[in-house]
């Protein structure tokens, strides 16, 4: 049985112009040691889709099971079990920790709400500050004279402290500096190895995900549209979406940069709260038909265990793969 | 393409400019004698992580550094023969969006929040040309055009927060291009938007620049982004210029050991997935904090004794291209000493 298991999870915002389905039906599983990451653009559900699995936003519908406990319907006072099996990192090294504790409170905090005693929070706080590479003194110092790379350093700190078998990184390194990020991502690469921890690595940097993740899912506006093992996806993307992404992304080597062929999305993401209908893709899709405008493609199995939400797949249609770059040019 | 000759049509010439801030620790050298030309048509990255004096450059050329505390000490920025470092504040209005623009990173603080895109931008125009409104808005509706916002004439009416961020930063290029310029400086112009918006807007820049023939800045922290967009490269490093080269040939064969630090660091497809990115230990010194010799020497896998006492210089390393590190220097000399052997 899979660590995590997500089950048609949906999350939906009432606002004053109507309802939005922030997630809608995503369902996936995650392995212990494994690391899946989600990747999308801003407003595709994927921050909300890791609150909702943490129960920090409600869910509308759906299951959530961890370790064969559904924690979608555990009252609030039943959850503190579930933190201390899963925890989460977020993006913000600057806004996620708190100005006026020194940073020995702060990652001992978890271990002072589960009850631990005084001595042994002292000595587990030490261990992890060894852990991510703080000197031992960092449990004295606040956060405001830290770095950003070292603040992101404290959070994975009290992220590990109840040993959690699943972390939430919600886009743990994007606000860090390109030599701090290396670190960032090789401490979570060594941590897992010591640990054996799952991460869902949340990010809309496709080259940090590609460079952590076993597999993963992409999204588009509240649903999956692609998920697989990482390199499978990488080397022939099924959906449009993905390969939209992947040839979006710069590449750090000019002569490929230039050379390769650019299928540029038109158009910006539609709005949530008023989707298309059919495919919600189609509007910028380069090979949409009139089915795509009528009928919203299911998530399917395609090949292994990669999936794809699309009519017309590209493992499919390999052929309509140089008209649909020409299309676009 | 001016490459390696960009002397003969340089429209910008910043030579050992000098920016310090004044604080209550001293005087910090943010930016510390950097020299850097660019061309009409070339596109010059400036790259480098936060507090490398990048963004601190761009203003400066555009004389609108935060006085106090930064403040351009000495050092010249020459704008087609005239030294902007300079003229006076009236002077300068006049060059300021007319020949030199600017674009920044989050176009939603950019733009006014309470006026109309349309009464922004026809405010721009009317600035610095003698037209009337109705000519105004008449080329304020050929601009949006021309950075492709579909329905021009009715998002003039809008307001920003009635836009996404790739709109808005739409908006601020065709502000920024109203007059002309012959210059555009473009600070981190894609970091706050998503994959495929911030590809549009390179592409956008980049039809733009062939069409006009102006000169670009890029100042970006993302590899990726340089490898995509400029002919030449400078490094930034702790105020300094500590490598400068031809794109190709920076990311080919990078010189300073900083420079092969960020190539290292950055998660690349020709890496296998899972391998461990190279680290750059440590972080970047406080400027208070400069150690003497090789602002880099702390972090450097190669630092030797005289990384520690004496400030490399930039030295033409290899043709067209320069760099200050002893490192390569001395690597370069033994290769260069072996072949002759």
């Amino acid at each position: 049985m899979s660590l995590l298991s997500v089950l048609s999870l949906c999350v939906q915002y009432q606002t004053a112009q109507g309802t939005v389905r922030a997630v809608d039906d995503v369902s996936f599983e995650l392995e212990p040691g494994e690391t899946l990451g989600l990747v999308g653009e801003s407003g595709c559900g994927k921050s909300t889709l890791g609150k909702a699995i943490m129960r920090l936003v409600p869910s509308s519908d759906g299951v959530v099971v961890l370790d064969g406990q559904d924690i979608t319907r555990m009252p609030n006072a039943g959850l503190k079990s579930v933190r201390k099996n899963m925890q989460m990192i977020f993006q913000d090294p600057y806004g996620s920790l708190n100005p006026r504790h020194d940073v020995g409170t702060i990652v001992g905090q978890p271990l002072s709400v589960a009850g631990w005693s005084r001595k042994d929070i002292r000595d587990r706080v030490a261990d992890l500050l060894r852990q991510v590479g703080l000197s031992a003194d960092a449990a004295r110092r606040y956060p405001h004279e830290f770095s950003g790379g070292q603040r992101q350093r404290v959070g994975i700190a009290r992220a590990l402290a109840l040993r959690p078998k699943v972390i939430i990184c919600d886009e743990p390194v994007s606000a860090l500096d390109v030599s701090v990020r290396a670190q960032v991502i090789n401490l979570l690469q060594d941590l897992q190895q010591q640990t054996g921890v799952s991460y869902l690595f949340i990010s809309h940097d496709l080259s940090v995900v590609e460079h952590v993740s076993d597999r993963l899912i992409v999204m588009y506006l509240g649903r999956i549209v692609e998920s697989g093992r990482g390199a499978e996806v990488w080397e022939q993307p099924a959906h449009p979406y993905t390969l939209a992404l992947l040839t979006a992304a710069p590449v750090a080597d000019p002569k490929l940069a230039r050379s390769r062929t650019k299928n540029l999305l038109q158009g910006e993401l539609p709005s949530p709260l008023n989707p298309p209908p059919g495919c919600s893709f189609h509007v910028r899709c380069p090979m949409a038909r009139e089915r795509c405008r009528q009928e919203r493609p299911v998530l399917r199995n395609v090949s292994g265990d990669r999936m794809v939400a699309c009519h017309y797949d590209l493992l499919e249609q390999s052929a309509e793969l140089p008209r649909a770059v020409g299309a676009a040019n | 393409m001016a490459v390696g000759d960009p002397e003969r049509t340089a429209i910008l010439d910043i030579d050992r400019l000098q920016v310090s801030l004044f604080t209550r620790r001293g005087v910090l050298p943010a930016v510390d004698g950097l020299s850097l030309t660019v061309a009409a048509r070339e596109t010059v990255a400036i790259v480098g992580e936060s507090g490398c004096g990048k963004s601190l450059t761009a203003l400066a050329v555009m004389r609108l550094l935060p006085e106090p505390p930064a403040k351009i000490v000495s050092g010249a920025v020459r704008f087609m023969g005239r030294d902007l470092a300079s003229l006076s504040d009236r002077a300068m209005r006049r060059v300021r969006g007319k020949d030199i623009s600017m674009i920044f990173q989050d176009p939603m603080t950019s733009l006014n929040p309470v006026t109309t895109v349309g009464d922004q931008l026809i405010e721009a125009i009317q600035w610095h040309n003698d037209v009337s409104r109705r000519e105004a808005h008449a080329r304020a509706v050929e601009l949006l055009r021309q950075v492709r916002i579909p329905d021009a004439e009715r998002r003039l009416d809008d307001y920003p927060h009635q836009m996404s961020g790739g709109m808005s930063q739409r908006v601020m290029i065709a502000m920024a291009i109203a007059c002309g310029p012959k210059l555009l400086i473009a600070d981190e112009p894609t970091t706050a938007l998503d994959v495929t918006i911030q590809a549009q807007i390179l592409e956008l820049i980049k039809e733009l620049q062939a069409s006009s023939g102006m000169g670009l800045i890029i100042i970006t922290h993302d590899l990726g982004v340089v490898a995509e967009t400029a002919d030449r490269v400078v490094v930034m490093y702790a105020g300094r210029k500590v490598e400068e080269a031809p794109v190709e040939a920076l990311f080919e064969r990078p010189l300073h050991r900083y420079t092969s630090g960020l190539l290292g660091a950055t998660p690349s497809a020709k890496r296998r997935r899972g391998s461990r990115l190279a680290e750059i230990g440590g972080s970047v010194p406080a400027l208070s904090e400069l150690p003497a010799g090789c602002a880099f020497q702390n972090r450097c896998a190669d630092a030797f004794d005289r990384c520690r006492t004496e400030r490399p210089k930039l030295m033409p390393l290899m043709p067209g291209r320069t760099a200050a590190c002893f490192a390569a220097e001395e690597e370069l000399s033994r290769h260069v000493a072996a072949i002759g052997t």
